[in-house]
């Protein structure tokens, strides 16, 4: 049982990182509202004085606003609809026993491994270029006209290369949980004569479904945020510009730090709303 | 035995931190072209005569620009030296942001500076930064390619005759495109072309009032022209291809014309790394039948010193080191007189070694006929030729170029650009209080 003196020392020892941990989550929160109220243009002779709410109003009512929500939207349900797919199939056939699997699988995770910027320009450069690129050559070698990937089909291309990174952490996440899956369930079925399709939707599917839960929640609150990928690739052109871009190009771009604030703040707002949405529906999952 | 280790490797820290703080050291931040790559080698040679450590922060241009504008604007003190183009230099020395680069020594000579570049670079008669080179823009060409198609390149063409000549170049089967142009969104990058082959047209960015005029023909019939022309003999992907993708295309003999920086001239006929080196010629950038003013521009990379750094000696010997005729003389030893960089001094232009330059005249041609104070056949209240001298323009401006380019990848229709070009350019003049 703990007494008032050794409760005294735990707060005092603990106060360090907890004052560290406020201030580093409080310090920048608090600059960010702090701007998102006033005219802040640095080349402009910087802090102008406060203007209230305009900064908020003249975020959404800007054409860009609803473009930019709308390719998040496009990206972040793409890649998810993709990695999630193509993780469970992956994860499937990585549990079946084959010679090298080890190596397989080390491959199979190796472009987690690659920084962003780093794998957005090797696609850019090597696989996606309309003249020198991979693609390119494999689309005259077959007699057809080669596409510009990023600027014709250039939402299609982010959200290739965004899925090739983030699909090894779903792969790895399902290939655990079928691991885990009782293979008798499996055999029981078999030998009841249930086909391939029907063990997979009446067994393996449930018994995935808060691994999947999980992969969209930690995948979501992550590509809300994405943008080396799309910086390298399109700079924002070609309908790519995100939330998170639009923020970017506000503060660094047109050096408006106080409209780019008030952007960010409601990006803190969305990726809030997702995550309690998100947290609600994993709660649930986990209960059940 | 631990404890005797760990004393050990403290000990060393402590006289390399200590000889480290002897050791002058200047940070320069600098864009990704040929010319500033090739100085980062002679580096050391200055190194050896002062003392000096240099350390180089290498960028993309587009990057470049964001990063020494944020450290500049917040004070941030990362970098010692800026590479900083005619843009940012009057706006940034306004503001006091930048050291005067007075009190250079009589040797450095700066009455030497062309004109053109020391007025772009200077606010009120003082000169913030010291032209590295200097450029307009031309049309480099393949001679060759150009007699195939039985025609003959006149020294001052017109868009016109361009097209025709792009269209007579154009290969498809042994992959040659008639011609490369930038598409690539950045306000310095696509934008600065759009622009300039706007004013080639009668277009201009902003009226004497300071509206927005791309609800204007001039607009609408250069940008048109421009897609069109791009579409027939361009080559696949030109809504990305900025200065550097032009330039490999154009080495590795897939451009039959290129309209660019006179800076690519060197590179283009260096035989080291294109492929073309001994069939290129030079003509003034195009204008339209009708209109006086060509699709030239008037730029300087030039190095600054922003105000507040602790390295202020260094970074000025540094500028005269890198800005002196020795150092182009230096270049020249070494790579030949094609390889210095060009544009920033008379003395060069004088010099009867580089008079042999296949490229020189033209080069300086087009530097003197490119007038800032007047960039557009109609008069505007703005300087400045491929750039509009306002903070806001570069936020603006990247965003504008960004509907060209999605015209460009046949995204949108140029009426769509256009439209919204307008409707955000004029948003974003009338928040700035014009």
């Amino acid at each position: 049982m703990a007494t008032q003196h050794s409760r005294s020392v735990a707060r005092l020892m603990m106060a360090p990182a907890v004052v560290l941990l406020l201030g580093w989550m409080l310090v920048p929160l608090t600059m960010t509202l702090y701007f998102s109220f006033k005219k802040y243009l640095p080349l402009r002779g910087g802090d102008l004085g406060w203007v209230g709410f305009d900064n908020y109003v003249r975020f959404v009512s800007s054409s860009s606003f609803w473009p930019a929500v709308q390719a998040t939207l496009m990206i972040v349900g793409g890649v998810l609809v993709i990695t999630v797919i193509l993780g469970i199939l992956l994860a499937m056939l990585l549990d079946q026993p084959m010679w090298g699997q080890g190596v397989v699988r080390i491959l199979v995770i190796a472009p987690f491994f690659v920084m962003p910027t780093v794998s957005a320009l090797v696609w850019k450069n090597m696989f996606m270029d309309p003249v020198n690129g991979l693609l390119a050559h494999l689309w005259r070698f077959f007699g057809a006209e080669p596409i510009s990937w990023l600027s014709e089909a250039s939402m299609t291309s982010i959200i290739m290369i965004v899925s090739w990174q983030w699909l090894p952490f779903a792969t790895l996440i399902l290939l655990t949980a079928i691991q885990s899956l009782d293979s008798e369930q499996l055999e029981a079925a078999e030998m009841d004569g249930a086909p391939v399709l029907k063990r997979f939707y009446h067994i393996v599917l449930p018994h995935l479904s808060r691994a999947i839960t999980i992969v969209i929640l930690i995948q979501t609150i992550f590509l809300l945020s994405i943008f080396a990928e799309i910086f390298v690739t399109t700079g924002g052109a070609f309908g790519t510009r995100t939330l998170t871009y639009l923020i970017f190009q506000r503060v660094l771009e047109s050096q408006n730090v106080g409209l780019g604030s008030a952007g960010g703040v409601y990006a803190i707002i969305l990726a809030n709303i997702v995550a309690i949405f998100l947290m609600r529906i994993v709660g649930k999952n986990l209960d059940a | 035995m631990y404890l005797k280790h760990a004393l050990r490797a403290a000990t060393a820290l402590t006289f390399v931190a200590t000889a480290a703080a002897h050791a002058q050291s200047i940070t320069i931040a600098t864009v990704n072209n040929g010319d500033m790559i090739r100085m980062q080698g002679y580096t050391d040679k200055f190194t050896e005569a002062t003392g000096i450590d240099v350390e180089w922060v290498t960028l993309e241009e587009n990057v470049l620009r964001q990063r020494v504008t944020t450290d500049i604007t917040t004070k941030g003190g990362q970098f010692d030296i800026m590479t900083i183009g005619m843009y940012e230099t009057p706006i940034w020395g306004a503001n006091g942001w930048l050291v005067p680069l007075d009190g250079l020594s009589e040797d450095y000579d700066v009455g030497d500076i062309l004109p053109a570049m020391a007025g772009g670079l200077s606010h009120e008669g003082t000169l913030y930064a010291a032209p590295f080179y200097g450029e307009s823009s031309m049309i480099m060409y393949r001679t060759d390619l150009m007699e195939q198609a039985g025609l003959e390149m006149p020294d001052a063409p017109t868009w016109q005759f361009i097209r025709e000549a792009a269209a007579a170049m154009t290969d498809r089967d042994n992959d040659i495109n008639g011609i490369c142009l930038r598409g690539k969104a950045g306000w310095g990058e696509g934008g600065a072309f759009i622009t300039v082959t706007g004013n080639s047209f009668g277009a201009r960015w902003f009226d004497e009032d300071w509206k927005p005029q791309f609800d204007q023909p001039e607009w609408k019939e250069a940008l048109t022209f421009f897609v069109d022309m791009m579409n027939e003999s361009g080559p696949a992907g030109f809504a990305t291809n900025g200065f550097n993708e032009n330039l490999s295309l154009f080495q590795q003999g897939k451009c039959g014309m290129w309209i660019d920086a006179t800076v690519a001239a060197s590179f283009v006929t260096n035989p080291d790394d294109s492929t073309v080196a001994d069939k290129v010629g030079f003509a003034l950038a195009p204008n339209s039948e009708g209109v006086d003013k060509r699709a030239n521009w008037l730029w300087a990379w030039a190095l600054a010193i922003p105000a507040g750094t602790q390295q202020e000696d260094a970074a000025k010997q540094f500028i005269e080191w890198a800005t002196s005729k020795d150092y182009i003389e230096l270049v020249a030893e070494n790579e030949g007189w094609a390889n210095v960089p060009p544009g920033a001094r008379t003395s060069l232009y004088e010099n009867p070694n580089y008079k042999e330059v296949p490229f020189a005249n033209m080069t300086l041609e087009s530097i003197l006929m490119a007038d800032p104070q007047n960039c557009c056949a109609q008069p505007t209240p703005y300087t400045g030729i491929q750039f509009v001298a306002i903070p806001e323009f570069a936020g603006i401006a990247t965003q504008v170029s960004q509907e060209f380019s999605a015209v460009y990848a046949g995204q949108q229709s140029v009426d769509e650009a256009l439209a919204k070009a307008q409707a955000f350019t004029t948003e974003e003049m009338e928040a700035a209080g014009y």
